[in-house]
């Protein structure tokens, strides 16, 4: 005899994606991460597109994987795998042991512009993470207040890829270097990251489309007190000190 | 993955939108359209109850973020209501709890919308 078939309780579908969300986080932890030179996350908050100062942009960078036999579920994984091999030469991801899972936390080195000496020093949390997309959301003082959502679907017998950001720039300082050009380095940075991506599944010569969209004009002016966690101040005030460090023995 | 309903309620002062199934950036036409409908007649506030929400992804919440600034370019106060203890540590856990009013069940939203 076969037990009657009962819709789930409400609770227990709510559940279907618990596991795919980060637990809940005052401050964060880089202790799962080797490699990096500087931790600047543990003991930080988590500060999404409604904590930053700017305009609100969602940019949404997608390449279709023509001439590619893969499932979305298969480039996710690659994707998560290998996450730090594509990106851009001079920028580094150091993703935590245990891999691309919700709850861990990455820590990065990002030239602030194309071959800089000086990176800057940052992470990402991983907020969610599922078989078809994964979502990243920046610290206190990362130069953007972000989510950035990557994804893959089937559009008929082709996989996108897809990365989706939804990002303000975190203070004043950042919002000026957003605009004299840090937007623009940004775009060129996912463009090269899913060029790659598709380039090592096998497309032979991939376009990335770019979509930029300003959602909010306005600047919310009472998250200006974002600069005391600035890492770019904080990477410059480190630079100017080093030649006084290293001659005192300190650096 | 089940579809989103959105049914639409705009019997008092407020318009409730109650979000039935799942919702991820899929939901994105339907949501906007349904909150073009429910302040379509002046509500300045719309309640989003999300009691019947069965799944939420990361493009759901993203798609409530420019839903939220949407609201707020337009002068209108969005509340959340009904959300399972796990979708309120969703809200915390992304900080949209900063931004939005969230209140345990429709009737005590409606009552805050008319205060």
């Amino acid at each position: 005899m076969t037990a009657p078939t009962t819709d789930p309780r409400p609770e227990e579908r709510v559940r279907r994606d618990t596991g795919n969300w980060a637990q809940p986080v005052d401050r964060l932890s880089a202790a799962g991460v080797t490699g990096a030179k500087d931790d600047a996350v543990t003991g930080k908050r988590v500060s999404g597109p409604l904590q930053g100062f700017g305009q609100l942009w969602q940019k949404t960078f997608t390449v279709r994987l023509e001439g590619v036999d893969i499932s979305p579920e298969a480039a996710i994984s690659t994707w998560k795998e290998r996450f730090p091999e594509f990106w851009p030469k001079g920028q580094r991801f150091y993703a935590p042991l245990s891999g691309i899972a919700p709850g861990e936390v990455a820590l990065l080195e990002i030239a602030p512009v194309p071959g800089a000496p000086v990176k800057l020093s940052t992470g990402v949390l991983v907020l969610y993470a599922d078989e078809e997309s994964f979502t990243f959301m920046t610290p206190e003082g990362h130069t953007l207040s972000a989510w950035i959502t990557f994804s893959a679907r089937r559009d008929g017998d082709v996989t996108i890829a897809q990365a989706q950001a939804l990002e303000r720039p975190a203070d004043p300082f950042d919002e000026i270097a957003y605009l004299l050009g840090g937007n623009r380095q940004n775009n060129r940075f996912w463009q090269a990251t899913l060029a790659n991506l598709a380039t090592h599944l096998g497309v032979a010569a991939p376009t990335v489309d770019v979509q930029v969209v300003c959602i909010d004009r306005k600047r919310q002016w009472r998250y200006v007190r974002n600069l005391r966690n600035s890492a770019s101040i904080r990477t410059v005030r480190r630079s100017l000190g080093a030649p006084f460090r290293k001659l005192t023995g300190r650096g | 993955m089940t579809a989103t309903v959105i049914e639409l309620d705009q019997g008092g002062p407020a318009s409730i939108l109650r979000i039935v199934g799942d919702i991820t950036s899929g939901s994105e036409a339907d949501l906007m359209a349904a909150y073009g409908l429910a302040t379509a007649n002046g509500a300045s506030a719309v309640i989003l109850d999300f009691s019947k929400l069965e799944y939420m992804n990361s493009g759901g919440i993203g798609l409530l973020v420019t839903l939220l600034v949407r609201a707020q370019r337009g002068g209108g106060r969005l509340v959340a209501t009904g959300l399972s203890e796990h979708y309120r540590q969703i809200f915390a856990l992304t900080r949209l709890d900063e931004a939005i009013e969230i209140l345990d069940d429709e009737a005590a939203a409606v009552a805050a919308t008319n205060a």
